[in-house]
């Protein structure tokens, strides 16, 4: 097994790892290592386009990254720990092993997803999901897209579909008028995420834009042909090529609660300067609380700086946070999800994915234990990170108990 | 509670379940009190396997028995308990294991348990993922494997449907003459009690002879007919059975699922329920000996459980001896899933005061008071 | 831009370098990526490696996440229909 060693382990290739990296590389000697899932650096916001980045931003950073010579291994899944100082990883290659003083968890979020009838028929993505596979060469041109589900997300990505050549039927947003105006009018504590909305708007001008709504079925013989999306009790049904819909995200937990980190509400549990429960385990980004790109490059600042010992220079930042965290808290209230959206699922359709476990059959249970033991809901390969997220806002249960390997893992690699 | 039950059992893993349906059918009135969740303890940890095993002719009879008794219910069980009679080949790797595997059929012969032996090639071809140069094995082809967490629950439904109560999420803290008393203080009224606790049963009873058995299993992603038999190598009850020391067998097994279920290892003295990883890679490193294509096969969840193992290796089935209303049903060690509906028929029996069809004499915990228990 | 040959389910494709392999897929002939257990085709959900929809047989490896990974001179991929 191969074997890296470095002083800084970051894992997570995205907005707030690659500024932890930054933050150490500028005010110290001390090697770091990023570690990243992906082909390419980025995360899930910068995600590049046929290898390219095309943020300014992003560019801009990743150049300074491989000025600094940064050490990147990319496509590699953390999946174990080896011991208290170092984690497990499968590559292309093989498994390596990385060894490291201080580590930084950056793994980023994943997209919410509400089973509701349909929506396991081919077509039917993630909004971000769509988002992704169209950065990676798939066509959306001349499709006919509904974009559904709630947050910010949904605009920039109907947005860049539209770029590509898609025509956005409707965007159907779940959230109330009410909530989007009240959050609207704070926006101009942040004056830069103001003007990104008014040009996200303007481009979306003539797109329908429908609030208080959402998808109730998708429909189709074998592909997506149709939803059904409802609005204030109306029921109207368009017919689609695609549809995108995701509810908001969901941080990457796994491997925190893997090591042991206390997890609140959902959300990795850090002091003032990113530190997690465990001594020398910093964490940042949206592990820590959905707060996008903006307070994740701040929290990667400051836990690149609390991991070598700049705590007074970290403390500079704190102020920018806190705003940050100001404007982060009031979206993810504008994006609650409503009630109405536990009642999506009959009892046929299917929550867990991996075991095409039905709503049918989980209901009754008590704890998501109960669903995986009797009915092997989250059993499969994706190992409940779906359907967890999707059983946390049905019933109410906690799915917070994880073994290694956090993903599924070649058996060589465990023995080699 | 007012009512008072005929039968209080404490526990619902598989025994507890199996001894539910056994004895609701008899028309007594039971109550299953459990803990946690329905099979949430060791029931939620094994391999599912039913097999006829050697080592001990106790141990053959109870097997034995119960895997007729799981024949003959598994007409009525549902799919989702995916029982499938898979079979089991005992593979041989060396000349060594040659005269073993001709005792074992000798055994088994005289017993009329089916077995068949496999040459060289016959096991390739029954096996194709097996490495080469095995000597070859012996096929029990009656062994089944079933999903014991859904067995569990249909024990449990049919015990349901003759009238017996569950309850779970309840703990039992003391045994009393008229019942059982519950963590919560709630007094449960029953005239017979019985310990199905598995390794928890000594939480209950002090003087419970029980160890905790460790051991590990890996299982993968689904891979449509990798391997179609339970395959365990033949130095396994050496291994198993060596009681002090830390060891690993290979043993694998196909599920109705496609997935492979990878086994297993046997650790004394360890209460910590986390993954070991030196004893996981043996034990994976143990199976990619025999079938060197698991090595690129995904694994998807390594976990862990504990055996509830008792001195001589056979379970405790039974009246206790020194309290008239309590009865026990555990120590089952790696065997449990296997045994329960033995079990069941044998505890049902003593408590209706009939003989058993098998020698029932040697399970019973009285066998406690024997010098050998006595020592630590 | 280079463009990479390989095969899906035995056709030959040819795409631009940098693509996923969930994005020859799309381009192909083939009407699903995997089935499901209960026998439903399926398409890739979340695009980033999470939701394990995207799975196909790459080079004889089952299980692989074709959203994850870039296409390669010659791959072999095979999905379930």
């Amino acid at each position: 097994m191969d074997k890296m060693q470095t002083d800084i382990l970051i894992i997570g290739g995205g907005a707030a790892g690659m500024s932890a990296a930054m933050s150490v590389a500028e005010n110290s000697n001390l090697r770091v290592l990023i570690v990243d899932d992906n082909p390419t650096l980025g995360g899930q916001i910068w995600r590049s386009e046929m290898g390219k980045i095309k943020s300014p931003e992003a560019k801009k950073l990743i150049e300074k990254i491989e000025q600094n010579e940064i050490e990147i291994l990319n496509k590699a899944q953390v999946f174990a720990q080896n011991d208290e100082k170092s984690l497990l990883a499968e590559t292309p290659n093989g498994a390596v092993q990385m060894h490291f003083e201080k580590l930084i968890l950056a793994n980023g979020a994943r997209e919410r997803f509400l089973p509701f009838p349909g929506w396991t028929l081919p077509n039917v993505f993630g909004a971000g999901g769509l988002q992704a596979l169209v950065k990676s060469g798939l066509s959306v041109e001349n499709k006919r897209i509904v974009v559904s589900g709630t947050g910010p997300l949904l605009l920039a990505v109907a947005e860049y579909l539209k770029s590509k050549g898609a025509i956005i039927l409707l965007i159907s947003e779940q959230t109330s008028r009410m909530k989007l105006l009240k959050f609207g009018l704070g926006l101009w504590r942040i004056p830069k995420k103001f003007f990104e909305a008014i040009k996200l708007q303007s481009k979306l001008q003539r797109t329908v834009y429908l609030t208080n709504s959402f998808v109730i079925k998708a429909e189709g013989k074998e592909n997506l042909e149709a939803v059904n999306i409802v609005q204030n009790g109306k029921n109207r049904r368009v017919e689609c090529d695609f549809l995108a819909c995701g509810f908001h995200l969901v941080p990457n937990i796994e491997l925190a609660l893997m090591l042991g980190c206390e997890i609140m509400d959902g959300n990795v549990l850090v002091d003032k300067f990113q530190e997690t429960t465990l001594e020398n385990v910093f964490c940042v980004g949206e592990p820590t609380g959905i707060g996008g790109v903006e307070l994740s490059l701040t929290e990667g600042k400051i836990a690149g700086l609390s991991a070598i010992d700049k705590k007074e220079k970290a403390k500079e930042l704190f102020t920018q946070k806190e705003k940050l965290q100001r404007f982060a808290n009031a979206l993810n209230e504008t994006f609650s999800l409503r009630d109405e959206l536990q009642s999506l699922p009959n009892e046929e359709t299917i929550v867990c994915r991996c075991e095409d476990v039905t709503f049918g059959k989980i209901k009754d249970f008590n704890s998501f234990r109960e669903a995986k033991l009797q009915a092997r809901c989250g059993m499969g390969s994706c190992q409940g990170k779906i359907c967890g997220s999707a059983t946390e806002f049905l019933f109410d249960w906690k799915n917070e108990s994880v073994r290694p390997p956090i993903f599924p893992v070649k058996l060589e690699n465990l023995v080699d | 509670m007012l009512m008072t039950f005929d039968i209080a059992i404490i526990g619902a893993g598989i025994i507890g379940s199996a001894c539910a349906m056994r004895l609701s059918k008899e028309g007594f009135k039971v109550v299953v009190i459990e803990a946690n969740e329905i099979a949430g303890g060791t029931t939620s940890t094994g391999m599912g396997h039913i097999v006829v095993m050697d080592d001990s002719e106790a141990q053959f009879a109870l097997t034995n028995y119960s895997q007729k008794l799981w024949e003959k219910l598994a007409e009525e069980m549902p799919r989702d308990c995916e029982y499938e009679t898979c079979g089991t080949i005992w593979v041989e790797a060396d000349d060594e294991e040659m005269a073993e595997v001709r005792r074992k059929k000798d055994f088994y012969e005289k017993r009329n348990v089916k077995t068949e032996i496999l040459d060289e090639k016959s096991l390739r071809e029954a096996e194709p993922n097996l490495r080469e140069n095995l000597i070859g094995g012996l096929l029990v082809p009656n062994d089944s494997v079933v999903y014991q967490l859904c067995a569990t629950q249909f024990f449990l439904d049919k015990a349901m449907q003759n009238g017996a109560k569950l309850l779970t999420g309840k703990r039992v803290v003391e045994i009393l003459e008229n019942g059982v008393r519950l963590e919560n203080g709630d007094l449960i009224k029953a005239n017979k009690i019985i310990n199905a606790a598995g390794f928890w049963s000594k939480d209950l009873m002090q003087d419970l002879r029980i160890v905790k058995r460790k051991g590990h299993l890996v299982i993968t992603e689904r891979y449509p007919n990798f391997v179609k038999h339970q395959l365990v190598e033949l130095g396994y009850l050496k291994s198993a059975h060596s009681n002090d020391a830390d060891s690993v067998a290979f043993n694998v097994q196909p599920r109705m699922t496609e997935q492979v279920l990878i086994g297993s290892s046997r650790q004394f003295g360890v209460d910590d329920k986390t993954i070991d990883y030196e004893i996981a890679k043996r034990m994976i490193k143990r199976a990619l000996e025999y079938m060197p294509k698991l090595r690129k096969l995904s694994a998807t969840r390594v976990w862990t459980g504990f055996r509830p193992a008792t001195p001589d290796n056979l379970p405790y089935i039974g009246q206790h001896p020194k309290l008239e209303n309590v009865y026990l049903a555990t120590g089952h060690e790696g065997l449990g899933i296997t045994t329960s509906l033995g079990t069941a028929e044998i505890l049902t029996d003593e408590i209706i005061g009939r003989d058993s069809e098998i020698d029932s004499k040697v399970y019973s915990p009285s066998r406690f008071e024997k010098k050998e228990f006595a020592r630590e | 831009m280079k463009k990479i040959k390989l095969q899906i389910n035995n056709e030959s494709v040819s795409i631009q370098e940098g693509s996923t392999v969930a994005t020859a897929i799309f381009e192909s002939d083939a009407k699903t990526f995997r089935k499901s257990v209960s026998g439903e085709n399926r398409f890739p959900l979340c695009g980033m490696g999470i939701c394990f929809e995207c799975r196909v047989t790459i080079d004889g490896v089952k299980h692989q996440r074709s959203c994850q990974i870039l296409v390669r001179e010659g791959m072999k991929i095979e999905t379930d229909g």
